[in-house]
């Protein structure tokens, strides 16, 4: 296979939003598309979505994209920005449709409209009672949206190198001029020159300990644009989902609790009737995290080690838990031998999700400063991005509705910058940077492995940067950090060979996921307030005087970190103190 | 909690190195909730880094790990240690040539795949909203919305064994997804291409291995005999 490649377009990432900006920008005649994904791309991360894709359809009670961007913002905590919230509301409704006439197997309302049901944080009229805003696919939306959107794919010819690694974006002198990847079947680096380049690559959960995400989302891109001079936005707001398995964190989706799930602690309590009176079960997924934590914390935790809470279904019909909950009740009984329909299931916060990321426009265009200045010809979309739609908290449901939103906003931008740019020239150096990467670990003689250090980030940052934070747990990771990438050093890979050489890339995702920490806990450091899922027993409350801006942490030439912050773009809705 | 001694043995093969392939031996400590993925996890980390498969979600949803575990294929991640015995023989899926160790070559899979056009096939106006389809129509076809293309059922079968062009039960499988699809109207254009030809649909001999094979539990074989009796009123 030739080495050196040329789109006009080219994808990095073939989960949804990936794939969605592939098709917008393949709609454009002349212009040509390839999608590069480290796994195949029906592997990708969305598949293992659960629960349902938000949109004010209004198929089973009355709803409106006003009442949406409300629920958004407020469960964002306010960091939101408002014309992202507005924009997203309204055009996901569109984009669910879109997925419906592709073919997408939604579940039924007995009138043959797509069924919607209840999830956290989402409410009829700016928070009176629980909507049925989200459409599913029994408990596999994410992977019907992805099987439907290859599907596509495959209908549309798309081209795509499967199982190439990014490791490099090669932006130079201000503007993105494409990627190289390194084949795992060869060992080969590969440059692809593109005039647009998309990163839809997802999370970075890989960092924690316990986490719903796959092996394959070490955030990757997150470092890789990081040391190319792109800051990363709000990294410090990062989801625990309240649903994981126990000890596992394998997701249960929150659609369990809008089936009607409840959760309990060891006194067999309902206890997020104190902590969210009207939703009750049914609040954002800081607020049942940190209550889970906080029961936990009191002693009210269930079993030997009373460190887990209860996720009780067995009052709900048999019949709906197997009809609308296959998957997750299969999780449940293979991966803990407990039955949802005769035993409460034991559950733990997961870590899940990146509310941050690489800092967009609404246009999905990459920017690198707080005044907003682009770099032509590099957008990002999905979890890897942040718009920021999410705030400091994201709502269920509301990833799957980013993805096919901004895919195809990144699609679109994509395709119409390239229609009207030239291919800007290549250095002759462009796969150095990429070799480095991998030369600093092949070429490394220490006795370090990188399980053992990636064992240890995992560990570290789980106790000290998770679901609480203080200043004390955050400078001892930071000093923690330090000692990890001092052992990062020592690394050494015991497979030498060419072919599918798994152990090394391991060890560079590794690095990647390093610099993903590392933005994590100095923003999260920095933050001197309580907002969404950054929550600082320092500093306990929402401090809007102060803190209503995002943060952007800069990575300089020297490996110092720098923050400056971001307006946060307001609207319709005051900042208020956020009950349920 | 308490950890077993068991002993895993891999069928491993180097391109690099190996003239052919050979049964390595790791003797481990695994929890009886561990997963296999788990345990050939502790032996790329801590015993062999070289060892070397595909793994993604590590919850039964991606697919990337079939293989064939004790004699059946399986997805690593969604076998526990306790469901094996003390002795794990873990080798590639079957009837894909082995790229290295774990890791077989996807491609004639995928594009066995693509052959039955495994998309939405409708020509008429898109309306302003959803198509309208029944909870009963939706019900039809759902076993077959599940499918993960693992490959554990293709890699089961004994025609594909023989007969590597035989498109195999996951291609059938996902042409079931739209043949009995009430807002599909491509059904012909299947039938008419590789669905149809010598070595689509009527290759299948109902072993019924991919039933047993598959770890989502779609009724394969029961797929499969739909497929063809469509096929057969069809061309009725």
């Amino acid at each position: 296979m030739a080495r050196a490649h040329k789109y006009d377009v080219i994808v990095v990432g073939a989960g949804g939003a990936g794939l969605m900006a592939a098709r917008y920008a393949a709609q454009n005649p002349g212009v040509s598309v390839a999608v590069i994904s480290k796994l195949y791309p029906t592997r990708s991360h969305t598949g293992a979505a659960q629960g349902g894709v938000g949109a004010a359809l209004g198929n089973v009670s009355e709803d409106h994209p006003e009442w949406h961007a409300f629920d958004t913002v407020k469960g964002g905590d306010y960091l939101t920005d408002q014309d992202v919230a507005d924009a997203f509301a309204h055009e996901v409704i569109d984009a669910v449709y879109e997925l419906e006439h592709m073919g997408l197997p939604f579940s039924r309302t007995p009138e043959g409209r797509i069924a919607q049901r209840k999830f956290g944080g989402h409410t009829r009229d700016h928070g009176k009672s629980a909507v049925e805003r989200a459409c599913y696919a029994a408990d596999r939306t994410g992977h019907m949206i992805l099987q439907t959107l290859y599907q596509q794919s495959i209908k549309d010819q798309v081209v795509f190198f499967n199982e190439f690694h990014v490791l490099d974006v090669l932006i130079e002198e201000g503007t993105c001029r494409g990627v190289v990847a390194y084949e795992l079947a060869t060992g080969e680096l590969h440059t692809f020159h593109a005039k647009s380049t998309v990163i839809a690559t997802g999370g970075n959960g890989r960092m924690f300990k316990v986490t719903s995400n796959a092996h394959a989302l070490t955030g990757d891109l997150t470092s890789i644009v990081w040391r190319r001079g792109v800051p990363m936005e709000d990294p410090e707001f990062y989801q625990f989902h309240p649903t994981g398995l126990y000890k596992i964190g394998v997701l249960l989706t929150e659609g369990a609790r809008g089936e009607g799930g409840i959760l309990r602690n060891a006194d067999g309590e309902r206890f997020m009737e104190r902590y969210a009176p009207s939703i009750k079960d049914l609040a954002p997924r800081d607020m049942v995290s940190r209550a889970m934590f906080l029961e936990i914390r009191e002693g009210r935790g269930v079993g030997p080690d009373k460190d887990y809470i209860h996720l009780d279904l067995t009052h709900i019909d048999a019949e709906i838990i197997e009809e609308r909950l296959p998957d997750i009740t299969e999780f449940a009984r293979i991966y803990l031998g407990v039955d949802p329909i005769t035993e409460p299931v034991p559950v733990q916060p997961t870590a899940h999700y990146a509310m941050g990321g690489i800092p967009t426009t609404i246009d999905t265009n990459v920017i690198t400063d707080g005044e907003n200045t682009i770099v032509p010809g590099l957008y990002a979309a999905g979890e890897v991005a942040c718009a920021s739609l999410h705030g400091a908290n994201r709502l269920g449901t509301n990833s799957l509705g980013d993805l096919i939103v901004f895919g195809r906003r990144a699609g679109i931008h994509a395709a119409a910058y390239a229609k009207g740019a030239d291919f800007e020239p290549l250095p002759t150096d462009a796969q150095d940077r990429s070799r480095a990467v991998l030369d600093a670990v092949r070429g490394a003689s220490g006795s370090e492995r990188a399980s053992h250090v990636r064992r240890d980030l995992q560990a570290t940052m789980m106790d000290h940067a998770s679901v609480f934070r203080t200043d004390e747990t955050l400078s001892k990771q930071v000093e923690i950090l330090k000692e990890l990438r001092d052992r990062y050093r020592n690394v050494s890979v015991e497979d030498t060979g060419r072919i599918f050489n798994t152990e090394l890339m391991e060890a560079v995702e590794l690095g990647f996921l390093l610099d993903n920490a590392e933005q994590l806990v100095h923003a999260a450091q920095h933050r001197t307030e309580s907002r969404g899922a950054h929550s600082r027993e320092d500093y306990k409350d929402r401090d809007d005087d102060a803190w209503l801006k995002h943060t952007l942490v800069h990575r300089e030439d020297d490996g110092s970190v720098r923050i400056e912050f971001k307006p946060v773009t307001l609207g319709r809705y005051e900042p208020k103190p956020r009950v349920y | 909690m308490d950890t077993v001694r068991i002993t895993v043995k891999i069928k491993r093969f180097d391109p690099e190195a190996d003239a052919r392939p050979y049964w390595a031996e790791y003797p481990v400590e695994a929890r009886p909730t561990d997963r296999v993925l788990d345990v050939l996890n502790h032996i790329k980390w801590e015993v062999d880094g070289s060892l070397s498969y595909r793994k993604s979600c590590a919850h039964g949803i991606c697919g990337s790990d079939a293989m064939l575990i004790d004699g059946v294929n399986r997805l690593a991640c969604k076998l526990l240690v306790r469901d094996v015995g003390e002795i794990i023989r873990v080798e590639p899926i079957r009837g894909l040539q082995v790229i290295k160790d774990l890791i077989v070559d996807m491609e004639p899979f995928f594009d066995s795949y693509k052959a039955v056009l495994p998309y939405f096939i409708n020509d008429d106006p898109e309306p302003a909203r959803e198509r309208l389809q029944s909870p009963e129509d939706r019900e039809i076809f759902d076993a077959t919305t599940k499918c993960i293309l693992c490959a554990a059922c293709t890699t089961s079968c004994p025609v594909f064994w023989t007969n590597e062009r035989y498109i195999g039960p996951a291609a059938i499988v996902n042409a079931h997804r739209f043949i009995f699809d009430s807002r599909d109207q491509g059904t012909a254009q299947r039938f008419a291409g590789a669905l149809g030809e010598a070595n689509g649909l009527w290759r299948c001999r109902t072993a019924y291995n991919c039933t047993e094979a598959c770890p989502r539990d779609i009724p394969v074989t029961r797929a499969i005999q739909e497929v063809k009796r469509e096929m057969l009123w069809r061309s009725a």
